[in-house]
C-alpha cells in the first residue's frame, strides 16, 4: 500500500472512532515522554510519516545519508564486532581471562587498565589496597608484553582504554616491534582519546590540563595516520555523559560537537579530512529506553554525513561514516536482584542492533556489584550469541526503518539533538563549552531530573522501586577479586626492574619528550613512543608530561 | 544566647583514584535541596585533605561516594580523623559496595553503607537523624 492513506474519508472516521475507543479505554493519562523528553503518543500513522522524503531522509544502506546503516551489507555482511571490555589484576590475570573470552567467540582484544593507570601513575605510586581492583595494571612496555601473550597482534584488533598522552598504545607498538610486527599491521582504536568527555564526566581518564590533552590529541591522530593507519586514534565517546546523566539526544549532541571540534583542531593543523576522518569512530551508552536509542543512532548517522561531508569538507564517503562502537548501560542495572540484569542488558543489546552498531560490549549482570566474574562475563557474551545466532535479529537491514513510530522519532531526535548542538555552538564550541562549565551544567541538571523521576515512581526500576524482594547476601552473586600475593609479587618485580634499566636512556627519553612538550613543532605522541621503547614507565611519561602541561583537573560544582 | 543552626554539614567527596562522580553530584545537591549546609569536592582528594576540610569547615558528616573500589581506603580515612580529634564526624559511604566490604567498613567504624537503590529521601533522614548525636559527642569532647 504506498499511497498516503492521509486525507481519505474512510480512515478520518476510522481514525475518529479510534481516538474514541482509545479515549474511553484508559481514561485521563499523565503525558508519557521518552529520557529526551520528546513527548510519545499512543499511535503513529501516515499523517505523523508518510515516507514521501525516503530517499533524502533514509536512502538506502551504504549510501548517504546513511540513515539505514554505513554499509550496504550491514550485520548480514559481516556481523558486528564482540568486544568485551575486560581488565583486571596483574598483565597474566588479564591474559588468562582474555583467553576465556576469545574462546567464547569475542573477536577483538580490549584492556581496560587499573583505576591507578587511569590517573596517570605506576602502581608504586599509589595505595596498595586499590592496584587491580578495577582493571589491569599495566605500566611498562614488558606489561603489555604480558598481557598480550598468544595474541597475533598483525591480525587482533586491540582496543585500549588509554586516554592521552596514549602509553598504552606506545606499549603495543613497542611490542610490535619486539615481535616483529610491522606497524602498518597493527589495528585497534585508542577508546579514550576524547579528552572534552573526560573533562565534562568521567573525570579519572583527564590526566592533562585542557590546552595540552588538545594538542596532543591532534598530535596522536597525526602520528597513528603516518605510522599506524590502520589504528582508530580518535573515538569521540558519548557514553561518559549519557553515564554521567546525560539524556540520550544532549549525549548524542554533546559528542557530535565534539567531534565538530576535534576535526577542526586537525583542520587547523592542515590535515586533510579524507585521511583522519576515516579513522573517528564513536563509542556509546545504550540505555533501556528502547525505541529512544534506535532514534538516537539512526539521527546521529545522519547528522555526521552531512556534517562530515557539508561542514568538514571531506569528500570520500569513508569520511561520512559513522562507525560506533555500544556498550550496554550500567547505570540502568540494579544491585537488587542482579540476575534481572541479564533481561536489561538483552534489551538494550537489542536496541543497538537495531540501531546499526559496528561493534558491542554487552555488560555482565554483577557489574553493579563488582569486576565481572567468569560466569557473568560468560552470560554477557552468550547474551550477544543468541541474540545473533538463535534468535535472528541480523536476517533484515535496520529492520526498524519504515516504522511509522521510529522514523517519526528518529525525525524528533535529529531536531533535539540539532538543539543541543546549536547551544553549545553559541557557547563558542565544544572545547569552551566544556571550559565554561556549560556541559557539565545541563548533565548534572538532566541527572538530578532521572533521579526524581525514579524516586517519585514515574520511572519504574523494577527491584528498586516496584517489585521489590527480601534479599540475602547468598542470594547476591560472588564478587570479583584480585590475588593480593600475586599483585604483590607483580609491585615487587616492577620495582626490581626499574632498578635494573638504563637510567640514563630514561633520562634521555623524558628529557626528549619534555622537549617536544614545549616546541610546538614537534609532535609529542612520536615521543610518548620513543620514551615507551626507551624502558620509561606509565607513570614517568604522565609525570613529565603533567609537570610541562599541567594537571587535568575537572571544574569542581554541584 | 546565639541561635545554634540546626542544619546538618555535609562534606560530600570522592578519595582515591576513580572519577565517577553523577552519584556525587546528585546527593550533594539532593541534600543542598533537603536544607542542608554542604561542602561538595571534585573527585580524588586526598586523605589528608578531607581531613584537613573537615577540620576547618567544621562538618557533621563526610559522604564518601566509591563506584570503584575507592572504599577500600575509607579505613585510612577513618584513622586519620581520629589522629586529628575527629573521631565524632560520622562517615557514611555510598555506591558499589560488596557486602564482606561493608562489613569490613562498619568494622572500621563507617556509620553507614549506601547502595546504589538508595533514595535520596533516605540519605538524607539519615543525616538529619545522627547529626544532633554527633553534635551532642562533639560538645562533650
Amino acid at each position: 500500500m504506498n499511497k498516503p492513506l492521509d486525507g481519505t474519508l474512510a480512515l478520518d472516521a476510522a481514525e475518529a472512532r479510534w481516538q474514541e475507543e482509545y479515549a474511553a479505554g484508559v481514561g485521563t493519562e499523565p503525558p508519557v515522554a521518552n529520557r529526551s523528553g520528546i513527548p510519545v503518543k499512543p499511535l503513529y500513522t501516515p499523517r505523523d510519516w508518510d515516507g514521501g522524503r525516503y530517499e533524502e531522509d533514509l536512502g538506502f544502506p551504504g549510501q548517504p545519508p546513511y540513515t539505514r546503516g554505513i554499509y550496504a551489507t550491514m550485520h548480514r555482511g559481516r556481523t558486528w564486532t564482540q568486544r568485551q571490555l575486560i581488565g583486571l589484576g596483574t598483565p597474566q590475570d588479564y591474559n588468562a581471562r582474555l583467553a576465556g573470552v576469545l574462546a567464547q567467540g569475542a573477536t577483538a582484544v580490549s584492556l581496560i587498565p587499573c583505576n591507578s593507570v587511569f590517573r596517570g601513575y605506576d602502581m608504586d605510586e599509589v595505595h596498595e589496597e586499590l592496584l587491580g581492583t578495577c582493571g589491569t595494571v599495566v605500566n611498562t612496555a614488558g606489561h603489555m608484553d604480558a598481557a598480550l601473550a598468544g595474541v597475533d597482534l598483525a591480525h587482533t584488533s586491540c582496543a585500549m582504554n588509554d586516554p592521552s598522552p596514549f602509553t598504552l598504545l606506545a606499549f603495543v607498538l613497542a611490542t610490535a616491534r619486539r615481535r616483529g610486527v610491522d606497524w602498518r599491521a597493527v589495528s585497534g582504536t585508542s577508546n579514550q582519546s576524547d579528552y572534552l568527555s573526560h573533562f565534562v564526566a568521567n573525570h579519572m581518564f583527564f590526566r592533562i590540563a585542557l590546552p595540552g590533552a588538545r594538542r596532543i590529541l591532534v598530535d596522536h591522530i597525526d602520528f597513528c595516520n603516518r605510522a599506524v593507519p590502520r589504528w582508530n586514534p580518535m573515538s569521540v565517546v558519548g557514553q561518559h555523559m549519557q553515564q554521567g546523566g546525560a539524556t540520550p539526544a544532549e549525549a548524542m549532541a554533546f559528542t557530535l560537537s565534539s567531534a565538530v571540534q576535534y576535526a577542526e583542531d586537525c583542520l587547523a593543523r592542515g590535515m586533510d579530512p579524507d585521511r583522519f576522518l576515516p579513522r573517528f569512530t564513536f563509542f556509546f551508552d545504550i540505555s533501556l529506553s528502547f525505541f529512544e536509542e534506535v532514534a538516537k543512532f539512526r539521527a546521529g548517522r545522519r547528522i555526521w554525513a552531512r556534517l562530515a561531508r557539508e561542514r568538514l569538507g571531506a569528500k570520500d564517503p569513508r569520511s561520512w561514516r559513522f562507525k560506533f562502537h555500544g556498550q550496554t548501560s550500567g547505570v540502568d542495572l540494579t544491585r537488587q536482584q542482579p540476575l534481572n540484569n541479564v533481561a536489561r542488558v538483552t534489551v538494550q543489546a537489542m536496541a543497538g542492533i537495531f540501531g546499526g552498531l559496528q561493534s558491542l560490549h554487552t555488560d555482565a549482570y554483577d557489574e553493579v556489584l563488582s569486576c565481572p566474574t567468569d560466569e557473568a562475563a560468560r552470560v554477557a557474551i552468550n547474551t550477544q550469541n543468541v541474540l545473533r545466532e538463535e534468535a535472528h535479529l541480523t536476517d533484515v537491514i535496520d529492520p526498524l526503518g519504515g516504522s511509522y513510530y521510529v522514523e517519526t522519532l528518529t525525525d524528533q531526535m535529529e531536531r533535539e539533538i540539532l538543539r543541543v548542538m546549536k547551544i553549545v555552538e553559541d557557547a563558542g564550541g565544544m572545547y569552551q563549552a566544556a571550559e565554561a562549565g556549560l556541559v557539565q551544567k545541563m548533565i548534572g541538571e538532566s541527572a538530578m531530573r532521572f533521579q526524581r523521576a525514579v524516586e517519585s515512581g514515574a520511572q519504574t526500576v523494577v527491584g528498586v522501586n516496584a517489585y521489590r524482594a527480601d534479599e540475602a547476601e547468598a542470594d547476591r552473586p560472588p564478587v570479583y577479586k584480585p590475588d593480593p600475593a600475586a599483585m604483590r609479587a607483580h609491585l615487587a618485580a616492577f620495582r626490581t626492574w626499574k632498578a635494573a634499566r638504563s637510567q640514563d636512556a630514561v633520562r634521555r627519553a623524558l628529557d626528549a619528550l619534555a622537549r617536544a612538550a614545549a616546541s610546538p613543532r614537534e609532535n609529542v605522541f612520536e615521543q610518548v613512543v620513543a620514551a615507551a621503547e626507551a624502558g620509561c614507565t606509565h607513570g614517568e611519561i604522565c609525570g613529565r608530561l603533567r609537570e610541562e602541561l599541567g594537571f587535568g583537573q575537572p571544574l569542581a560544582f554541584v | 544566647m546565639e541561635a545554634m543552626d540546626l542544619r546538618p554539614k555535609v562534606l560530600v567527596t570522592k578519595i582515591g583514584l576513580d572519577g565517577h562522580d553523577r552519584g556525587s553530584r546528585v546527593v550533594a545537591a539532593a541534600l543542598r535541596d533537603a536544607g542542608m549546609e554542604v561542602i561538595y569536592t571534585p573527585p580524588w582528594q586526598r586523605i589528608e585533605t578531607v581531613v584537613k576540610l573537615a577540620l576547618e569547615e567544621d562538618v557533621d558528616v563526610i559522604g564518601v561516594s566509591s563506584l570503584a573500589t575507592d572504599h577500600l581506603i575509607v579505613p585510612k580515612l577513618l584513622d586519620a580523623l581520629r589522629a586529628a580529634d575527629l573521631a565524632e564526624v560520622a562517615v557514611i559511604v555510598g555506591g558499589i559496595v560488596p557486602d564482606e566490604d561493608e562489613r569490613m567498613l562498619l568494622e572500621s567504624g563507617v556509620a553507614k553503607v549506601f547502595h546504589p537503590g538508595a533514595s535520596l529521601e533516605s540519605i538524607a533522614g539519615y543525616v538529619r537523624a545522627i547529626t544532633p548525636r554527633i553534635r551532642a559527642a562533639r560538645t562533650a569532647a
